[in-house]
Parts: structure tokens; C-alpha cells; sequence
């Protein structure tokens, strides 16, 4: 009976394929949009989270201010050299600690000059942030110790002061600094927040707070954790060593924050998981629409075959069995849409994501959700329609011209 | 339903109208379509319908083929009381043991002879191999071997009248229930299916009941029955004459 259904359905529908395929193209569209977009949100959710990952899995990063939003906060005084070696010296889970403070600046090298950042650190700041020395060498310990005008520079940098000459030994200047280069960085491509990690100068701290920044202050202090140790107790740990050196009552609320890789790429996708999830509704909203389509048709359609639903019903079809062929019929035309949705998504999907660099990621269970609200819209929308046609009186139904 | 014997003789009716009345509307529009008709059916007669436009021979036509019910009255198909069954038991009825022919074929577009055929065969669950066999035998009883696949568009009147035909006799219904079948056909067409009639009639003793105008039609039956302002006027049997 509901096989015998199916194929009545789509005879009909097959003898109207201008109409069905209009009728379908409401869905295709719903379902094409909603799948696509989320497949490349997930892709883009991916990229960031690979990027994150990248950055050193056990990082941490410790930050003056109370966190509102992306990056710094507002309030609390910067660090100083000391607390990081405090972190270093007191917390034992703790495999390397860098501080860090960066700034904007100009490198010049002969007659090229190209804006970039400067940071100032220390040799841990490569094991921590999971950077590598390409060519030449990293700092030295007197270096650091007596603030050497020396500096590290990434890919980025290299290729736009000196072509593909190389740099050791050659000297750049930053501001009134001039400094020698005694390494290149591995070349890390792309960051998750959208700058490059490549487009680099890395100069021992003290160099930094003496010749950069005129201070003695920290921006940040980055570390990364041994293997195997929960980020939330170190969290903890941090958390009390930094209030007792930042002198904080029991009332008062941190002026500092620390963020685990965790939560730095909770926040960082969070904002395209929210877009995926606007646009998706958005999507599903016009995925409704073309149920409401469909309805509108099966409704024509209904008034149009009267007679022929009048004759069904005197050959001796039963309301039940009237119903189901309508319905059916809504149902084929709305997941066939859905089929054809599913199958122009994915294409879309591959294209956009070659376009936009992000890695494509098939979502199977959007996919299997998308076909089968397609074919409840069906079931709804058709219901309606089909319950028109079961409850025509046969008489009136086959004097209907 | 099924579970009813028909082991009717010839002398008990096959349908029986007991004072059966049809209204239509209330109050001041009220109109009444059949004032109270009684009529037996025996079966293997070949019955004419006659009378004016509004004289109740269509209202009678639905009651008698259970597309409609009477206002009051009692119908009684091979015993059973058919105004007191559901809009769906009276589907049953029909697509068990009545056949319909129109006057507009009511033929599917766009669907071949053989679907066409088919289609009752369909709600009764035949199985597809027996339901392509049976359609195929009766569109050769109705003449059309070999047109199986055309579809209505490419058929003449009468041949699409003659689909109609085979359709309705495909279930090998007890009543074939024909309303106008020559309306929309020229004579020489009116004459073959009238023909085709007969024969089912005499061959396999459907019982016809068929509605017309013409007199010309109606003397292929053997009882004439005319109906004025919703009663029957006249019964004429031509067979007790002969």
C-alpha cells in the first residue's frame, strides 16, 4: 500500500516536473543553505582550534586585568620580572615560564622598512610558544642577562627587508636600537586571530624594557604546563601566588587573569559558533518557507484533480488511502528537495572552503537532520492539502469541471 | 463486508429502495429531490433510467451506487442496509461490487490504458502481476488489445469510453452503474458501447443500471424506468411484454 503510494506519487510527480521542481526548489534552497553554511562554520571553527592547538597545547597565559571579552582586559597593574620568576620558582608543575611584552615598531634594514611587532622575552619563550630556530641560534644566557641588541626574526619579516638574502649576522634597526640578527624563525603561517605569527622580531626582555619601552613592566607572562597536570589546579595555584605577590585582601577580586588553551579557544570560536548558529536559523527560516511552498501547491494541486479525486473515491478508495497519496506526494517532493539540497550543499561547501582556505568538514548529522526535517515539513505542510482532497464529497468532487 | 453470500436466486432483489426520500437544504430553500421511491433490482436486469432534467434519476443514480445516502428510507444492497453504513464502509461496498461508467469517461490524464485499468484493482490490493493480467483481459473484453499504453489524450471517445468500460468491469462487479455513458459520443460510437453493455449484461450477468435521455439508449434495456419530480412515474419491463 505505502509502496503502491510511492510510486503513484511519483508518477504524478514525474508528469509535472516543471511544477515539482519549482515546488522543490524552496527546499533545496532551505536545506542547501542551512548545510553549507554550518559545514563551513564548522570549518572555520575547525581552522581556529587547529591554529589554537599549534600555539603550544599545554600554553597558559597569564594576563594583568580582569579578562572582558578577547584579549586584555581593562585594570591591574602590568607584571614584573620578578612574578614570572616567582611562577617559575614556586609552582613546580610548571615546565617553562616566558614573560612577554610586546609593542609595534618599525624594522628597517638598508633602504626596505616594514611595520611589525617587537617582543621582548626570553629563550624560554620558543619552547613555550612551540616556536623553532630555522637557521642561526637562538639567545644566549649573558645575552639576556645584559640585554644584547641581538634579535630573532620571523619568515615574514626576512622575506620583506632582505628578499631571500641571508640575514645572520646582518643588523636591523628598531626605533634607536640597532640590533644584529643571530636566528630565523620556522616559518607557522597563518594565526587563529587572524595576524601572522611569522611577522615577527623577538629581542631579549631586558634589551626590550631598556632600549623599547623605557619600563620594567611584563604584558604578559606565558607558560607552559608539564605534561599530564590539570590546567584548573595550576589555575588555582597561579591564581593565589599572583594575589598574595599583587597584595589583594580577601574582598578584593583578581586584577589579573589566568587562561588555559581551553579557554582561549572557547573564546575564540565561541564567535563563530554564534554566526554558524544565526546564519543556520536564519537558513532554517527559508527551509520553512518552502515547506509553506509546497503546501501552497499540493492546495492547487488538490482543486486541479478533483475530478480525478472524485473518481478515486467512487472507484472505491478510502478517505485513508486518498490522504496518503497526497501526503506522500508532499513528502517525495520535500525530501527529493532534500536529496537535491544535501547534494548542491556539499558542493558548495567543497568550493567555498577551497576559496576560503578553511578545511571542509563533512557534518553527517547536520546533513541527516536537514533530510529528515525536510521530510517532517513534508509530512506538516502536506498534511493540511491532503486532508482537503480525503474529505471531498465523491459527488460534488466528479461534477467538478 | 466480503463475508456477505450472494447466493441470491433470481427471485430475491439485489437492491431494494423502500420508500426512500432526498432532501436538500432547509427551511426555504428546501428542495426535495426524491419524495419517497420504491424500487427492487433483480439480479441480471439491464435497467433504463429516464426523465427530466431535476426529476431525481441522478440523486437516485448516487443513492444507488452508495455515493450518497437518503434522507430517509431504507436501501438495502444484497440484504445489508447500506444508509446506515460510514462514508468508508460504503468505499468498500463500491470498490467490491459496484462498477461506475460516466458520462465524462473520468479517465486519468497523462496515465496509460492499462494504469487506467488498473486503478480499482489497486484499492483492492491486487498484486501487481495479477492486477497487469486482469486489466490486460478486460481491455481485450472491451476491444482495445493492443492499445494498452496509450494514454486518454491519444484515444477517441469511444475508445476512451471503452477504457471506462474495462475499468469498471475489471473487478467484475455485481452492478455496473453507468450515468449517461453515450452523452459525449456521436451514434454510431453510442451504439457500440450500448452494445458492449448488453453483452457484459447477457454474457456475464452483470446487472446494468445506466441513466439516459435518449430513448434510443434505453431500448437496449429491458426495463425502463421513469422518473418525474422525484418519483418514479413509470416501470416499464419490456421482457414480461415479450
Amino acid at each position: 500500500m505505502i509502496s503502491n503510494a510511492f510510486i503513484l506519487a511519483l508518477r504524478e510527480l514525474y508528469r509535472n516536473k516543471m511544477r515539482s521542481f519549482l515546488t522543490m526548489l524552496g527546499i533545496i534552497i532551505g536545506v542547501g543553505a542551512v548545510i553549507s553554511l554550518v559545514t563551513l562554520g564548522g570549518g572555520a571553527t575547525r581552522q581556529v582550534t587547529d591554529q589554537i592547538s599549534s600555539l603550544g597545547s599545554n600554553l597558559m597565559m597569564v594576563m594583568p586585568g580582569r579578562r572582558m571579552g578577547p584579549g586584555q582586559g581593562g585594570g591591574g597593574a602590568p607584571f614584573k620580572l620578578a612574578d614570572a620568576e616567582a611562577i617559575e620558582r614556586e609552582i613546580p608543575s610548571i615546565r617553562a615560564v616566558a614573560p612577554t611584552s610586546a609593542s609595534a615598531i618599525t624594522a628597517i634594514y638598508g633602504n626596505e622598512n616594514w611595520s611589525t611587532t617587537v617582543t621582548g622575552t626570553t629563550e624560554r619563550y620558543f619552547d613555550v610558544s612551540n616556536l623553532k630556530i630555522e637557521d642561526g641560534r637562538s639567545f644566549t644566557e649573558p645575552e639576556i642577562r645584559s640585554g644584547a641588541a641581538v634579535c630573532i626574526i620571523g619568515a615574514t619579516v626576512w622575506e620583506n627587508l632582505f628578499g631571500h638574502q641571508n640575514p645572520i649576522g646582518s643588523k636591523i634597526r628598531l626605533n634607536k636600537l640597532s640590533c644584529e640578527i643571530i636566528g630565523l624563525l620556522e616559518s607557522k603561517g597563518q594565526s587563529s586571530m587572524g595576524s601572522d605569527q611569522d611577522d615577527t622580531v623577538i629581542i631579549p626582555l631586558r634589551t626590550y624594557q631598556r632600549r623599547i619601552s623605557g619600563t620594567m613592566d611584563v604584558n604578559v607572562i606565558r607558560l607552559s604546563v608539564k605534561d599530564g597536570i590539570s590546567t584548573d589546579k595550576m589555575k588555582t595555584e597561579i591564581g593565589y601566588l599572583m594575589r598574595e605577590r599583587r597584595h589583594l585582601s580577601d574582598v578584593e577580586e583578581d586584577d589579573f587573569s589566568v587562561m588555559d588553551m581551553k579557554e582561549i579557544s572557547t573564546m575564540l570560536t565561541g564567535t563563530t559558533k554564534v554566526l554558524t548558529g544565526l546564519l543556520g536559523a536564519v537558513a532554517a527560516v527559508s527551509l520553512l518557507v518552502g515547506g509553506i511552498g509546497i503546501m501552497n501547491i499540493m492546495m492547487v494541486s488538490v482543486t486541479e484533480r478533483t475530478r480525478e479525486i472524485g473518481t478515486r473515491l467512487a472507484i472505491g478508495a478510502l478517505e485513508r488511502e486518498v490522504l496518503l497519496q497526497f501526503l506522500v506526494e508532499a513528502i517525495v517532493l520535500s525530501s527529493v528537495g532534500g536529496l537535491i539540497g544535501i547534494a548542491l550543499a556539499v558542493m558548495t561547501a567543497l568550493a567555498a572552503s577551497n576559496l576560503l582556505q578553511v578545511p571542509f568538514i563533512l557534518n553527517v548529522p547536520i546533513i541527516l537532520e536537514s533530510f529528515l526535517f525536510s521530510g517532517v515539513i513534508g509530512i506538516v505542510f502536506g498534511f493540511f492539502p491532503a486532508r482537503k482532497a480525503a474529505m471531498l464529497n465523491p459527488i460534488e468532487a466528479l461534477r467538478h469541471e | 463486508m466480503s463475508a456477505v453470500g450472494f447466493d441470491l436466486g433470481n427471485d430475491s432483489p439485489l437492491i431494494e429502495l423502500c420508500n426512500i426520500t432526498k432532501v436538500y437544504g432547509t427551511g426555504t430553500a428546501k428542495m426535495t429531490a426524491l419524495g419517497g421511491v420504491d424500487l427492487a433490482l433483480y439480479p441480471g436486469e439491464f435497467v433504463a433510467i429516464m426523465g427530466a432534467s431535476g426529476s431525481g434519476k441522478s440523486t437516485c443514480m448516487n443513492i444507488l451506487g452508495c455515493l450518497d445516502t437518503p434522507t430517509s428510507g431504507a436501501y438495502k444492497f444484497c440484504g445489508i442496509e447500506v444508509s446506515k453504513l460510514t462514508r468508508n464502509q460504503r468505499a468498500q461496498l463500491r470498490r467490491h461490487y459496484l462498477g461506475f461508467i460516466f458520462q465524462g469517461f473520468n479517465l486519468l490524464n497523462r496515465t496509460s490504458a492499462l494504469e487506467n485499468v488498473e486503478l480499482p484493482l489497486v484499492y483492492r490490493g491486487e498484486h501487481r502481476r495479477r492486477r497487469r493480467k486482469l486489466a490486460k483481459s478486460a481491455l481485450a473484453q472491451v476491444g482495445l488489445a493492443g492499445w494498452e499504453h496509450h494514454t486518454p489524450g491519444e484515444l477517441s471517445g469511444g475508445q476512451q469510453q471503452r477504457v471506462a468500460i474495462a475499468r469498471a468491469i475489471v473487478t467484475e462487479p455485481l452492478v455496473l452503474l453507468a450515468d449517461e455513458p453515450t452523452g459525449n459520443l456521436d451514434s454510431a460510437r453510442s451504439v457500440e458501447i450500448m452494445e458492449l453493455l448488453q453483452s457484459f449484461n447477457r454474457e456475464h450477468g452483470i446487472t446494468v443500471v445506466m441513466v439516459t435521455h435518449e430513448a434510443d439508449m434505453a431500448a437496449y434495456a429491458g426495463r425502463t424506468i421513469h422518473f418525474k419530480d422525484g418519483l418514479i412515474e413509470q416501470d416499464h419491463n419490456h421482457k414480461e411484454q415479450v
